[in-house]
């Protein structure tokens, strides 16, 4: 169904200057779909992402969201559609954790308003749901690099936007705190919200998402289901290095996962 | 409610002194000085003022006059200075994400210098030499924020470049002032204007100067938890749905309202907006939602205090930008070895 598509890029074309990142993308994201973005560095894959969330414009071509042109957007009302999670990063001031989670509410206050009641107990009730409610009276910059990621992404929620664009979510994490961050973002998934997420790791779209698209240095190579695309050709021609495939066992749990080849 | 008590909050004590000692100082400014005047009289010649309240003189018509025409208007412009540069200074902060930016950072106070030491230099009327002031404070503004707008934006590092340039040039343009200035007579004056007092600042000053500062201040007050948003960052704020370059825009017209009507009735009083903010940081966090207030009073406490030092520790009044500065930079050592160079 065609009015299902919340997003939509079409011939877009992004350069720098003179150089080109990507040319003639088009891509489709439909209401619930959760896509991963696969690439080797330096593919565009992040700048995809900020020409979707309307911070960096496209060179030519379109890009709507909701049917609306995303330049066009007020910037608060894109905030009420588009989310977007950074990645973690450090805090100029150690505001406390329930504050910056709060900011979310931005979009929904008038210029001179500041969050309410309301709004802070919208805020705690996220970090509940994240399971992070403990951290509600921290300060932001002294909380670990998983919190502090699942503080952005409980800020993001807050805004109660329709599509949720992570940029690597768990790059600079280990692994407890990529396990929390992914089985949230597939919570979120199953809970029906759009979402679109880069990563550098090909192993998490096992985890989260049911769709893939793998770009290359000229733009899309692969895009479909993730068990039909995530095959060793396509993954070693993203790539550029000979990729392999392993299925394992332990007791129930049957999983897959790659891993370059070296020799 | 629940969620009371979740977040550590200042407590109302800490917060009633911080709004009582302002007044405290103010009160004691007016009775204080050479000409020394009772406490009571004070209280008295100042509720006699108030419409229908008729009060018996029990005092000298010269206390009215100290109290009503020099140390009155003295005080409040103290007030205003002092909450005006320390709000200045937090939201400045806030918005470059930088501990050491000042009101002065776009170029204001080098802008109004040159302002009047041309002034001074022309022998015009002390009226026209502060217009002058601070019409070239808003002008250095105006270069710097020109120069830094680059593709409908205004990134906040072109901003401190740009006013470090304007900056840069207003002072020399004062150097050349000062070497062209007769040494006997102009020199002195614009040297003397430049080092700051409040002293000059008469009734009609303050009437003309008083309600556009409280505007502006009212201003920035209103904005203040967006402040918080922008120090996340200009990019963060935008997809949080912030017109980054609205606020942007708004906070440098206000703050320069603020700063050059100070340059140009009280010359250049250094180092206010980096202590307060980062010393308010300390007691009410950094929060701008509590920051901005707690700047107001203690700004204000700050520089009725320091002015009061001016004019009674020694026969001939100091001039105040010296007694910030001395005060100020120290402090301002001490808080960043405290803090680690951290911001509370």
């Amino acid at each position: 169904m065609a009015d299902d598509v919340i997003i939509k890029v079409e011939n877009a074309s992004f350069s720098y200057g003179k150089k080109p990142v990507w040319e003639d993308l088009n891509l489709e994201v439909r209401r619930g779909e959760c896509l991963s973005l696969l690439g080797p560095n330096g593919c565009g894959k992040t700048t995809l992402l900020n020409c979707i969330s309307g911070s960096n414009y496209l060179t030519s071509g379109s890009i709507k969201i909701m049917d609306k042109e995303v330049s066009e957007y007020e910037v608060g009302e894109r905030a009420k559609k588009l989310g977007y999670v950074f990645q973690e990063h450090s805090a100029p001031f150690p505001y406390s954790s329930i504050e910056v989670v709060r900011m979310g509410r931005t979009p929904h206050l008038g210029f001179f308003e500041s969050p309410d009641e309301k709004d802070t107990e919208l805020a705690y009730s996220i970090m509940e749901e994240l399971g992070i409610a403990h951290l509600a009276g921290e300060s932001y910059t002294q909380i670990s690099g998983g919190e502090r990621q699942l503080v952005l992404i409980a800020r993001t929620l807050c805004q109660q936007p329709d599509i949720l664009l992570f940029d690597e979510p768990t790059s600079h994490l280990d692994f407890k705190n990529q396990a929390l961050v992914l089985r949230n973002i597939r919570k979120l998934s199953e809970r029906g919200m759009t979402i679109i997420m880069t990563s550098h790791f090909p192993n998490h779209v096992w985890h989260v998402g049911d769709r893939v698209a793998m770009m290359g240095y000229d733009g899309i190579i692969a895009d479909g289901p993730v068990d039909e695309v995530m095959t060793e050709e396509n993954l070693s021609e993203t790539y550029g290095v000979p990729v392999r495939i392993f299925e394992g066992k332990s007791g129930e749990k049957r999983t897959k996962f790659c891993d370059p080849d070296l020799d | 409610m629940k969620l009371d008590g979740i977040e550590k909050k200042t407590s109302p004590f800490v917060w009633g002194i911080m709004i009582v000692l302002p007044f405290l100082f103010f009160f004691v400014s007016l009775f204080l000085g050479r000409y020394m005047i009772a406490p009571g009289d004070v209280a008295k010649i100042l509720l006699d003022q108030i419409p229908g309240v008729n009060i018996k003189p029990t005092w000298e018509t010269t206390a009215e006059t100290v109290v009503l025409r020099v140390r009155f208007p003295r005080a409040v412009m103290a007030a205003l200075v002092g909450a005006g540069l320390s709000m200045s200074g937090a939201a400045f902060q806030g918005m470059f994400q930088n501990p050491l930016v000042s009101p002065y950072v776009l170029g204001v106070s080098a802008g109004a210098s040159f302002g009047a030491a041309l002034g001074l230099l022309m022998s015009w009327p002390i009226w026209l030499v502060q217009i002058v002031a601070f019409v070239f404070g808003i002008i250095a503004v105006a270069i710097t924020y020109s120069m830094a707008h680059l593709y409908k934006t205004t990134p906040i590092l072109m901003l401190v470049l740009s006013g470090m340039v304007v900056s840069a040039f207003f002072q020399a343009m004062v150097s050349f002032i000062k070497f062209a200035a007769d040494d006997e007579d102009k020199l002195p004056a614009i040297t003397f204007w430049l080092m700051g007092s409040i002293g000059k600042v008469g009734l009609e000053d303050l009437a003309h100067s008083a309600i556009p500062m409280i505007i502006a201040m009212a201003v920035l007050y209103a904005i203040r938890w967006r402040l918080n948003v922008l120090s996340m960052g200009e990019r963060e704020a935008e997809s949080l749905g912030v017109n980054t370059e609205r606020i942007k825009v708004i906070v440098i017209i206000t703050t320069t309202l603020i700063s050059s009507m100070t340059v140009s009735l009280c010359g250049i009083i250094g180092w206010v907006g980096q202590v307060i903010p980062h010393f308010c940081r300390m007691i009410v966090g950094p929060n701008h939602k509590a920051l901005i207030p707690a700047t107001i009073f203690v700004g204000a406490t700050y520089i009725i205090i320091i002015d009061n030092l001016c004019r009674l520790v020694s026969i001939t009044e100091i001039p105040i930008g010296i007694l910030t500065s001395v005060v100020g930079a120290p402090v301002f050592a001490y808080l960043l070895r405290k803090t680690k160079g951290g911001w509370t």
